[in-house]
């Protein structure tokens, strides 16, 4: 490995108003290696990198492309200079082909005027076998799945003959089998001698994948550390600046009786076909049920249909022992059944209204909200204010809108809000999407407490680890159906064989 | 203009020393939807109503240069003049004054329904609706008005006037509401359904009042008119005179309603709800909020609104409807325009609704000076400027960015300073 860095940033400083995104933050990058950029949601990541990529301009500070000072004013001179950046959110064009999009603005012409689509797909081809990248270049973005349209984002990044590439969280999209496509990638490109700065916040990744380690906290650099010696405690430490308990503290549960019960549940997708087959399935109180499953294998459904967003189509659903198959929305929550949906901006969120009136959508109707229709402004902002401090949210107050929080935030104003009723059953569904280590500590162990209350928590999560780690009793779904139930003794391996469908329906435990 | 129930402005800036947003740090460079609305209501509080309409009147008065070679300054000024707003300056002479009180008079009569059409199209928008059908809930509302008025000559006055006010009001919510009704039920876009309503509204219209048709004027079988609302089921005229068209009480009325659409909206469970399914409809459903409900009363109370302005024009100064007036009525699409300019909230629309009345006013054949501008040109220019609004409201990208280049600057003086 060459040892002369292609890229450094000196003491860079970016200021926004009221706030120092990057504190004279410095940092290198070598030839063909990786180098994560590891910080919480708002440490500055994302600031560095764009002021690398020419989006924002540096307020102090300097950077050097092989040793020579440079200065970046656009993403087109970065570009220039051989720096392509995979945004989080990809701008590709639906409509147009793989092969399309990865030419744009560079397209190979006919007389320089049209498009040569031939030599384009051909330069598209090549790049696809020489990286092993398995994207067919004439299919259209719309019909790829986001694995793929990742890759095609890179390609546009190789095609520009890029040899630093800028990764913004890529894994926060994908799967956990893309993921492992895409470290392959990742690899390859690097044994091509290309240098990679991949921003992340999850730490077994970055262990995974990185070569050099440069945690962020607060707009500074915490330190710079190689792969070999770091540990995953090591950096959670750094970057939140306290001890974090990734494990998560809990007794053994003493499960009482059934709160939630299905029998034999049958459930429709969008389409109209069947997304949950038969699915009967306990939790008690007291205990956690952890759902582990690929996406979209019956488990939005699953719990859309126990919280009355969507019809039953088969089968019985059993709240404290009462049967309420079939029974609207208002009625779940009115029985008791809170629900942290996996979508927090998209469901659980009003992202327009302050935090008060979002604390309160499922109450607004009920005293001391509102009074014979009329509502209490003030009574929602007291409650609200004693949540917050409660839940210890911040960034705003309960006048503040949603949208203004940050992800881990506006997770806790849903958590709080539906902890907050007191509900018997609670269903979570992946209540630690898109969190970093601080908050998802702070979801586990709030999670943990509920059980300990008494509640019935079934908790649906696509991440393995945190699965394991807070269930007591684990059910895998695959394709809509429960085909396994194991202990939290159970390896990552047997979770994610059966998970795939490799489990035999025989070995199902009672 | 902005909503009293907002936070100010840098409430959500955070303490010093709290945690940082993700959003604020600019760690996303496309900013999501969510975010740009955000913002674009922040900064659209008031500059963006201000800056769309004096791009309008800007745009407006290079028309009036060009096409005419009159001086638009001047032009806008006798606008002004024949709105009467001028009467509130205390320099103008006793004579001017005379004039300037008549010409209010008006200005406010129309200001009266705009209000009200305008409330019309933004509580649908409240509750993230389209209401095209303003102008055909208003003629329905209209309908219903002269019918009841001209009709029951021995009733009381008040109680007269009240029951036609209050059967206008159901007629409106009545001819809305069936949009609503689709659209919770089937799924029926609101957008064609009201334009749909609004042409049937027209027509059934049209078929009463004309000769023969069965609401037409008994009196002057002649004439394509309905018969006249009774004298005691008249408004009260409070300022002018009532035969001169003078301000009518209708204009309390339409302020009252500004007040109950925010009451409505901000101390009532169903404002509540009605703002959760305009923002975000998935959210309120899992909030236990009937989605397809709202809808249906969304669009009945839109349509009351529409009604009620029927009913205090028809009662107030009108008295009696023509088979014209049904077919060139405008109010209702005016609306739109007063809805979108007042951004769909209380104080907005009353200044939206009054800046288009003094237009109409203030444009139209009796007021302005042939030597300054022709009046038959003015009408155009008052549909011109009100098309640029409706334009320039639907150009939020361009106001973001004046609004975020008005950020930077502040922000390289702030630095040139320390």
């Amino acid at each position: 490995m060459d040892e002369r860095p292609v890229l450094e940033l000196r003491g860079i400083t970016k200021r926004f108003p009221g706030v120092v995104a990057n504190d004279g933050v410095s940092l290198d990058l070598r030839r063909g290696e990786v180098h994560a950029l590891l910080g919480e949601n708002g440490a500055g990541k994302s600031t560095l990198m764009n002021v690398l990529y020419g989006l924002y301009h540096p307020d102090e500070g300097e950077i050097r492309l092989a040793g020579e000072p440079v200065r970046i004013g656009s993403p087109k001179e970065a570009i220039e200079r051989g720096i392509g950046m995979v945004h989080q959110h990809f701008m590709l064009i639906p409509v147009m082909s793989v092969a399309e999009n990865i030419v744009l603005a560079s397209e190979p012409r006919h007389a320089g005027l049209l498009l040569d689509y031939d030599a384009a797909r051909e330069r598209v081809r090549e790049l696809s076998r020489t990286f092993r990248f398995a994207v067919d270049p004439d299919e259209r973005i719309e019909n790829i799945t986001v694995g793929q349209q990742q890759r095609v984002e890179i390609m546009k990044a190789l095609y520009r003959n890029a040899d630093i590439l800028i990764l913004d969280e890529p894994t926060a999209v994908l799967t956990p089998q893309e993921a492992s496509e895409l470290f392959a990638i990742l690899a390859t490109l690097k044994d091509e001698g290309m240098s990679i700065i991949f921003i992340s916040h999850k730490l077994n990744e970055v262990l995974e994948i990185a070569d050099r380690i440069s945690v962020l906290r607060r707009g500074r650099l915490v330190e710079t550390v190689p792969r070999e010696g770091a540990t995953e405690e090591s950096l959670a430490r750094s970057m939140v600046g306290r001890e974090v308990l990734l494990r998560v503290e809990k007794r053994l549960a003493s499960p009482g009786e059934p709160l939630l019960e299905l029998e034999g549940l049958h459930v429709l997708d969008d389409r109209g076909l069947a997304a949950v087959r038969d699915v009967s399935l306990t939790v008690r109180a007291g205990e956690i049920v952890g759902l582990a499953g690929v996406d979209a294998n019956g488990q939005s459904e699953l719990i859309d249909a126990v919280c009355g967003l969507r019809s039953v189509h088969g089968g019985v659903v059993r709240v404290a022992g009462r049967a309420v198959t079939g029974a609207n929305a208002r009625t779940m929550l009115d029985i008791g059944v809170g629900h942290i949906p996996e979508d927090r901006q998209r469901r659980g969120l009003v992202l327009d209204f302050s935090l008060a009136e979002n604390i309160a959508l499922h109450d607004y109707a009920k005293a001391p909200d509102s009074r014979f229709g009329w509502l209490f402004p003030s009574r929602l902002l007291a409650r609200a204010r004693r949540l917050l401090r409660e839940y210890d949210v911040r960034g705003g107050g309960p006048q503040t809108r949603a949208s203004a929080l940050s992800g881990g935030n506006q997770q806790k104003v849903v958590i709080a809000r539906e902890v907050d009723r007191n509900p018997r059953v609670l269903l979570a569904a992946q209540p630690t999407r898109g969190l970093d280590v601080g908050a998802i500590e702070f979801v586990h162990r709030r999670l943990v407490e509920e059980r300990d209350e008494g509640r019935a928590i079934l908790l649906v999560s696509l991440e393995l680890e945190e699965v394991l780690s807070l269930s007591d009793r684990i059910l895998v779904i695959y394709e809509g159906r429960i085909v396994g139930e194991f202990t939290p003794a159970a390896s990552e391996e047997e979770l994610g064989i059966a998970m795939t469908g490799g489990g035999r329906r025989e070995e199902v435990a009672a | 203009m902005s909503e009293p129930e907002r936070p100010q402005e840098g409430d959500a800036e955070q303490a010093p020393g709290s945690q940082v947003p993700a959003e604020r740090t600019g760690g996303d460079y496309a900013p999501s939807v969510a975010e740009r609305l955000a913002l674009f209501q922040r900064a659209g509080g008031i500059a963006t109503p201000l800056l769309t309409a004096a791009f309008a009147f800007f745009v407006g008065g290079l028309v009036v240069l060009v096409t005419t070679g009159k001086n638009p300054l001047r032009t806008y000024q006798a606008i002004f003049d024949g709105s009467g707003l001028n009467w509130l300056f205390p320099w103008i002479t006793s004579e001017e004054r005379t004039l300037a009180a008549f010409n209010l008079q008006y200005t406010l009569l129309l200001t009266t329904p705009l209000i009200l059409t305008g409330l019309a199209v933004a509580f649908a928008f409240r509750c993230g609706m389209f209401n095209i059908g303003g102008q055909g809930q208003y003629t329905v509302g209209a309908v219903v008005a002269v019918w009841v008025g001209s009709s029951f000559a021995g009733m009381a006055g008040v109680a007269h006037a009240l029951l036609a006010i209050v059967l206008a009001v159901l007629a409106g919510a009545l001819w809305a509401g069936i949009a609503g009704l689709l659209k919770a039920t089937v799924g029926a876009h609101e957008v064609i359904s009201t334009i749909m309503l609004n042409w049937i509204a027209l027509w059934v219209g049209s078929f009463l009042f004309t000769l023969g048709g069965p609401l037409q004027d008994s009196d002057q079988p002649g004439v394509p008119v309905s018969g006249s609302v009774q004298e005691g089921a008249k408004l009260l005229v409070f300022w002018g005179e009532p035969e001169l068209q003078g301000l009518h009480i209708g204009l309390f009325v339409a302020i009252g309603a500004l007040v109950a659409f925010w009451v409505m909206l901000n101390r009532t469970t169903l404002g509540y709800e009605v703002r959760a399914v305009g923002f975000n409809p998935e959210a309120a459903r899992y909030g236990g909020i009937s989605v397809a409900r709202n809808y249906f009363l969304a669009m009945a109370i839109s349509g009351a609104f529409a009604g009620l302005a029927a009913s205090l024009d028809v009662l107030g100064w009108q008295f009696r409807i023509s088979e014209t007036d049904v077919q060139i009525s405008q109010i209702g699409f005016i609306g739109i325009a007063v809805a979108l300019l007042g951004r769909n909230t209380a104080v907005g629309i009353g200044f939206a609704a009054l800046l288009f009345g003094s237009l109409l006013n203030g444009a139209s054949t009796r007021n302005l000076d042939p030597e300054i501008f022709k009046p038959e040109l003015a009408g155009n220019l008052t549909l011109l400027i009100q098309g640029l609004i409706v334009l320039f409201v639907g150009a939020d990208v361009l106001v973001l960015y004046l609004w975020q280049l008005r950020r930077r600057v502040k922000l390289r003086v702030a630095r040139a300073g320390t």
